[in-house]
Formats: structure tokens, sequence, C-alpha cells
């Protein structure tokens, strides 16, 4: 019935150095095939979902929405709007527990559900998008609110923008899921590889890239089987090839699976788009194709629920917003002794503080883990400097003297030994016999540094901005001072002052320039008004006066004469004192 | 539930620090059976007393800097430290020297720089260092390898010259004493004999003297389980033994007849053991790949240097602790490069 999956030779591989293989502990989720999630009667949407600036609420509370309605909007370039995952009413717009490391609150928009799931009006969809250009096409895919679902949630939009100076020359989709429990991906690739293809093929066309490549760690075969069917049977079967990567944490690492199928090094501190190359996770493919070829913004997501804590592990397509309490509850409810749910996965994911937060974009994984999963960490011992650590590191850092530094606080040796390259991926951590918890250290050296940085700029700011001032006003008084002088020496040379040698008029005019300056524009408008009326040219408004007119003129000129007359030497007089 | 939050990865970690320690002990047990075949009782007993002086002194050093003792005398570090000191020094050494040798091995140069971890040098020879260049005799003078010995020493006849400094009954200290192939080597090229005529001797082997020849492919069993075991990297140990090779392998093809066999080098004194299980104590030595690789074979050169041409019976001790200074240095320059980075500006 299907055409059997191409087998195309396989395609050179390279290797970053480092990593780890770890027990994957995917078969715990794999068994059950991936079930709805339930709708709960409470969405919790979170603004800021996304990488960048948070976006706008565009609905205030009582308001009722559909499903995949635009409910806050982006603000700025980086920035990603939020839809409403089903139908319902806002009930509050306010400061709820998000998922983040931190365990802060961010601004929610909370929708009690009407169990109707009703949709919305949606855009219309593109029937082909090759007729697009690239702009309308990153318009529509910036209106869907699609962020890398990977986990770091940068805006696709953005990301599918490199500049014109950056042509992008090889797509890459990364399927590696290279975490241990973690297999939404791998899920998706198997039920949903069409949608990941169709996405590959239209951001190739957005980006005119010539050549897609999918990173697939081996340990996935029904996954890769799947998307080399799906390959096959797109229109860029010739320029895509499904490469079985080794199962070697962090494969899925960005820059890693970069390495791994084409052997480029992105430059430290740059992007991929650097070197031609542009990386998207599987699943934003997926929601790209959603968008654009049927007008839905992704309201939902693959989520694994995993871990020895949860009674039946396994995948939910889960809407954005649905609490992690009634996903662990759909998941059958937590058993045995869990001693922490954590977001993500085990080696790079953090702790939840709660189980009210909601899943968002970025959410690919919640795991509880049992005590024999996650022990409590034994206390740090001091460091021997075995080098497990730099053994491990994929970007071939010396995590040990990264740990010496951090500790010693020395920020320049910390940004010397390249800090800044790490990726937090916790192999260090994970070898160290010490226990010492590496990856904490260098996020806390980082965090320093940038503060620092911060510091610097900011009174480097403020000096620079010291400095302007005190130039412009140096700058004020020398054009004032050049000015003064200028005007005396003109007063004191100009014929002005020898006819007006003798009086205390002229005296005063030759102290006070204002006044000179005056006496000048008066002269200017009576040497005007002469001429003028020499030619017969008086002011338009006192021709043709009427002889009522005329009489006005007269009195008010005599009132006008009578107060000169009056108020004039006190004037000068108050000047002259 | 969450009662600590924990930075990631939240898994289990696998590695331990007492479990590569305890390894390393595991690891000198066929070369130090090896030792007590042929040096006798002496050895055990020197073991055992080093290691109880070794945890006394990490204890009360512990307790003498406020920090708690039980998790540093858990990490089982001291015991290595003992265990290295006590197969480095003769069989016959008094119990005092001994003490004092660990008093300074873990009290000086261990804990006074700030215990496990912040040592610059490597304790074990700190301390064999410190009671070599301050008692000479007692610190050369080894008994001979159980199969030349005319008389060998019973047990108690060991714990009597160990705590009492009595030889047995109706023997001399010279008569059970010798000095170690490496020293009688040198002795006698200082007296113009040539290489032919020394060997002669009934103390020779293939390779080094006799029976000591044999000690050295014991601990090279425990250094390859080591290796097998990834406790230590392959680096250290081969570029300091080949370099070595190589280097007594230069001057022996000058003259065959004033320099000693480059495998004589290699199978006498603590070269094996020095290669496997001291050079690479990670504390003191390089952590870079290629630091590793210096390190090492700069540690075999100074070995050849100071053994042919020193005063002293063996040269392991004196350049691991010469290496040992450099070795930061040695780190700073051997950065990898990283990923990412232009390879020619770092």
């Amino acid at each position: 019935m299907h055409p059997s999956p191409p087998n195309p030779a396989q395609r050179r591989l390279w290797r970053f150095r480092g990593g780890l293989h770890l027990p994957t502990e995917k078969e715990l989720s794999t068994g059950r095939p991936v079930a709805e999630a339930p709708l709960p009667s409470f969405l919790t949407i979170p603004l800021q979902q996304h990488i960048g600036v948070p976006a706008i609420p565009l609905v205030r509370v009582g308001d009722w929405v559909l499903k995949g309605q635009r409910i806050a909007t982006s603000q700025g370039a980086m920035s990603a709007p939020v839809h409403a995952s089903s139908s319902g009413t806002i009930v509050a717009i306010e400061e709820r527990p998000v998922p983040h490391p931190s365990g802060l609150g961010g601004l929610c928009i909370v929708i009690r559900t009407d169990g109707l799931d009703k949709w919305g009006r949606l855009p219309k969809p593109f029937a082909n998008y090759r007729d697009l250009d690239a702009a309308t096409i990153r318009e529509r895919i910036h209106w869907a609110g699609i962020v890398g679902l990977g986990g770091a949630a940068f805006p696709t939009s953005v990301k599918l923008d490199p500049g014109p100076n950056r042509p992008v020359r090889t797509l890459i989709l990364n399927g590696a899921e290279c975490e241990p429990y973690i297999t939404c991906d791998d899920m998706l690739m198997r039920q949903g590889s069409g949608d990941v293809i169709l996405g590959a093929s239209i951001v190739m066309h957005l980006l005119r890239a010539r050549e897609c490549l999918i990173g697939i760690e081996d340990n996935k075969p029904e996954a890769i089987a799947a998307m080399r069917l799906a390959v096959a049977e797109s229109d860029i079967r010739d320029s895509t090839q499904v490469c079985a990567i080794p199962t070697r944490y962090p494969s899925g690492g960005e820059k890693q699976l970069i390495r791994v199928l084409t052997g480029k090094e992105v430059p430290t501190g740059g992007t991929p788009s650097q070197i031609g190359i542009l990386c998207q996770n599987v699943a934003s493919l997926a929601a790209v194709a959603e968008a654009v070829t049927a007008g839905k913004p992704p309201v939902s997501r693959y989520v694994t629920l995993s871990g020895r804590g949860i009674a039946e592990p396994r995948n939910f397509a889960v809407r954005v917003g649905t609490p992690v309490a009634d996903l662990i509850r759909a998941a059958g409810g937590l058993r045995g002794e869990v001693r922490k749910l954590v977001l993500g996965g085990p080696m790079m994911g953090f702790a939840l503080h709660s189980e009210q937060v909601p899943i968002t974009k970025g959410t690919n994984c919640i795991l509880a883990l049992t005590d024999q999963e996650a022990p409590p960490p034994r206390p740090a011992q001091p460091c021997i400097r075995c080098g497990k650590c730099a053994e491990v590191c994929p970007v071939d850092l010396l995590p040990q003297q990264l740990y010496w530094y951090a500790r010693s606080k020395d920020p320049d040796k910390l940004r010397d030994y390249n800090l800044f390259d790490c990726i937090e991926c916790g192999c260090c951590a994970q070898v160290c016999p010490s226990q010492i918890p590496l990856v904490q250290y260098y996020r806390h050296g980082k965090a320093e540094l940038r503060a620092r940085e911060q510091d610097r700029r900011d009174a480097e700011h403020a000096r620079a901005r010291y400095e302007a001032r005190k130039a412009r006003l140096a700058h004020q008084e020398q054009a004032r001072q050049a000015k003064l002088r200028r005007r005396q020496e003109a007063l004191t040379t100009s014929p002005t002052t020898g006819r007006a040698r003798t009086g205390s008029d002229a005296a005063a005019t030759a102290k006070d320039p204002k006044q000179a300056a005056i006496e000048a524009a008066k002269a200017r408008v009576a040497a005007n008004k002469a001429a003028r009326a020499e030619q017969g040219l008086g002011p338009a408004n006192t021709r043709d006066l009427t002889p009522a007119q005329q009489r006005q003129i007269e009195a008010a000129e005599q009132r006008r004469a009578a107060a000169t007359a009056k108020t004039q030497p006190a004037g000068e007089d108050g000047k002259r004192t | 539930m969450t009662d600590t939050i924990v930075s990631s990865p939240h898994g289990s970690r696998p590695h331990r620090v007492d479990r590569i320690m305890l390894e390393v002990i595991l690891a000198l047990i066929p070369g130090t059976l090896a030792m007590i075949w042929y040096f006798g009782w002496g050895i055990l007993i020197n073991l055992t007393l080093a290691g109880l002086f070794a945890l006394l002194t990490e204890a009360v050093a512990l307790k003498l800097r406020g920090r708690p003792a039980l998790p540093a005398l858990q990490d089982l570090s001291a015991l290595v430290t003992a265990l290295l000191f006590a197969l480095a020094v003769p069989p016959t050494l008094p119990w005092w020297l001994t003490l004092l040798g660990i008093l300074f091995a873990i009290g000086v140069a261990k804990q006074l720089y700030g215990g496990l971890g912040y040592n610059p040098f490597n304790p074990a020879m700190a301390g064999y260092v410190f009671l070599l260049v301050s008692y000479p005799l007692a610190m050369t003078s080894w008994l001979p390898p159980a199969l030349l010995a005319e008389h060998t020493l019973g047990f108690l006849d060991s714990v009597r010259l160990i705590f009492t400094g009595q030889p047995p009954p109706g023997l001399t200290w010279d008569a059970i004493t010798m000095a170690t192939p490496l020293d009688q080597m040198r002795t006698q090229l200082d007296q113009n004999l040539m290489i032919d005529e020394i060997r002669q001797s009934p103390l020779w082997g293939d390779f080094g003297g006799r029976g000591w020849e044999w000690v050295g492919n014991w601990f090279l069993l425990g250094g390859l389980f080591l290796l097998w075991r990834r406790v230590i990297d392959w680096r250290i140990p081969a570029s300091m033994l080949l370099s070595l090779l190589l280097t007594a392998g230069f001057f022996w093809t000058l003259d065959p007849q004033t320099h000693p066999f480059p495998a004589f080098h290699l199978f006498s004194g603590g070269a094996i053991l020095g290669a496997f299980f001291i050079a690479t104590d990670p504390v003191s030595a390089c952590t870079t790949p290629k630091g590793q690789l210096i390190f090492g074979a700069l540690i075999g050169i100074l070995v050849f240097i100071i053994r042919t041409w020193g005063g002293y019976p063996d040269a392991v001790a004196f350049a691991v602790l010469l290496m040992n200074i450099a070795a930061p240095t040695i780190d700073h320059y051997t950065r990898p490069r990283v990923f990412g980075h232009n390879p020619n500006n770092r």
C-alpha cells in the first residue's frame, strides 16, 4: 500500500567531543498512544511564553472568547501573540504562578472554558504556499505566535528572518530529542510526519534553502521510518535527507546537531545563519504547516508525562494553559514516593514549585521523579580535579577551572575561560564524583558577569552623558562669550557710537547690545515703511479707510503718544539703575 | 515533595570520590601482595601503621581546622596517600619515621594547604621526600628480595625491627639490609665499573634487580585496571614511561657500557608505580589533555636525569614534585580549543 521508505546511503556524519550515554528511559512513555488531554475547566494562559517582550492583552475580564482567537498581541519585534486555546469567558487577567525556574509569577489570562471548544474566525488558509512571498508567510507565522517548541521558545518568525545578507543554504530539522524520558517529538514524528515535512517544505520555500537535513537519534527507529516515508511522498524528497544520528547526549543541542550533520561549527557568540544554516524543531515546523495551510494557531501541543512517579506515563495533546495538575490527573495521578516535579528533561529542566502552573507553548515534558530516579543530592565534596567534567564537556571547556574561578569570584578569568560558551547541558555535573552542582555555579557566574557588564555599560553611558553635558555647556558659554565680544567690538567701532557720543540714550545703547538691536530693528522697519510709502504702497489694511475708522486711528495714536510720553523716561531710568 | 530545589541535572549521579579512591586501593593490591612476597612482613606492618596514622592525622587536622572530619575520612583519600607512602619507604623503616612522614604528608602537604583538592603537591611523595632528605640512611637501607636473602625475617622479627630498631638476635643491620638495585647500579657506575661487570652479580635479573623487576609488573596490572575503569587517563602513564624509555634509550645507544639498558629504568624503583598511581594523582597533576602529555613526558625525563646524575636512590618522587609545581602553568598554556572558536585566536 505504502511505498517502502527509501533507505538512502547514510550521509557522512561528524561527531562532537564529549557528551554522555545516558539511560534513555524513553520506553516509559512510548508504550501508550498519544491521548487528547481533557478540556480543563480553567485555562491559564501566560502572556509571556516566549523569549522577548510579553504580549499585551486584547481582551477584558468578562469577554467571551473563541478557540484560536488572538487574546494578546505581540509587543515589538521580539515577541509573539497569544491565542485562546478553547472557547470560554475571561475571568481574570492577573499574576499567576507560571513555569519559570525562579518560581515567580507572571501575568496570565484566565479563561473559564464553556465546554463548547468552538473555533473562532480564522484567517484564510493558504492553499498553495508556493505562490506566496516570504513576507506573507512570515507574517502568518508571526500571527500564529509560533515559537521554538523544543523548549527555547524563541519566536519562529524572527528566526526565519536572518536578514538579506545571510542566505540560508541548509535547513536542519531537530528531531534528536536527546534528553532522557522525553518522547513528544518522537510521537509527533511517528504520527504527524506529514505535517512536519510540509512545514519543512514551506520553510525551505520561504528561505530558498537548497537542502534539508533531518537529525533523529537512532534510538527512535519508528520515527526515522515514518519521516523517511513522509519525505519520499513529499515534493522536497530530492533535497531532503533523514539522518539517523548516534544516540549521545546532547546531540539535540543546536550547535551539536549542526556539527554532527554538517561538520561545521557555529562561531562562538554567533548564530547558525552565519554559516548558512537554520535549525528548527520538528514540532515548530508542524505548527508552521498548520498555520499556513489551515490558518490555525498552535493552541495545543504534545507533552510527555513521564517518570516513575506517574501512574500511566504517556504523551498528551494538551491545550496551552492546561494546569499541570490536570494533566497529572489525566495520567492516572502520582504514585510512590515522588521527590520532585520537573519541567523539561532531567538534564536541563527545572523543578516545579507548584502543580498549578500551566503548560505553555515551550513545555515539552513533565516528569514526576521518585527518590530512586532523583535521589537527594549528597553534600558536595571538594573538587579533586579528576577532569571527568572536561572529558564530557561537549564544547571543550575546562569545567574544573571554571568552577575554581566561579568560587573565587574571578570574573575576568571566567570570561577568559569562555564561560559564555557553556550550554548548561549538565554533562559535567552528571559525572562529577564530588557531586558539585557545577551548572548552578555557571549560571550564577553568567548572571554576575552580565550584571557586571550592565553596570559597566551604565557607568559608561552616564560618563558619556556627563562628558557631553560638560562639552555642551562649555560650548554654549564659549558661544555666548564670542557673541558678546563681537557685539562689543561692533559697538565700539561702528559709526553709531560716534553719533551718540553725548546723551544718556546713546550711552545706554552703547552699554546694552539688546537695546542696540531693538533700535536697529526699529530703524529697519522705518526705512522699509518709508520705501514702501515712496512707491505708493501703504499697508494694505489702511487703504480705503472710512472716515469713522480714520477718526478711531487718530484717537488711538493720540492715546499712544500720551502713554509713551508718560512711561518712557521711567523705563529708561529703571534700565539704568 | 519539593523539599529542596536544586539546579539541573536532576537524575542520580553515579560517580563518587570514595568509589574512585576505593578502586585505586583495589588496583594497588596485586603490587602490594608482590611486595609482601618479596620483602616480607615489614611492608604489611608499614601499610597498617601508615593507614592508621593517616586517618588519625587527617581527623586531628580537620578538627583543628574546624571542619567535619567524617566526610573527609570517608572519601578514603588519606588511606590512598598512606598506602602509596608505605609502598615507597623501606620495609625496615622505624615506626616513628612512618609517623613523621605521614604527619608531613597529611598534616602539612595536604591539610595545611586546605585539604583534599587544594594540595599543590602529591602528599605521599612530599612525605617520602621529607624523610629522604632528613633521614637518608634509614630511607635507603632496603631488604634484599626474599629469593636473594640469606636471612628472611619472620613476622615477629619484622615487628621488633620496626618498633625497637633491633635486628633479630645474632644478626647485624648490614647482614639483613641491602641497597636497592637502582642505588647499587649508580654507586657501581660511580666506581667506573662497566655495565657488563655490574650485571654479573647474582643480584640482577633480565631487566632490573631480581625480584624487583617483577613488582613493577604487578603494579602495571593494577594500572591497567585503573585505565579500564577509567579512573585514570592513559596520557600521563603513557607519556611518562615512553619518555623515560626514549631518554634512557638515547643515552644507552650513545654508550651502553655506562648507561643501563632502557628497560632497566622501567622495571626498577618506582617507575611503574609512579606512572600509574602517583603522577596520575588528579589534584596535583595537569588536567588538560595536552598538558597531561607534557606533564608525563617531563616527569619521565626528570626521572632519568635524577637517577643518572643525581645523588638519591630513586627519582620518581622528586620528578613528580617538581612537575607538580609546573602543572598549573602547563595547564594554562595548553587549554583546549573551545567549540566554535577560531583555532588561531582562542
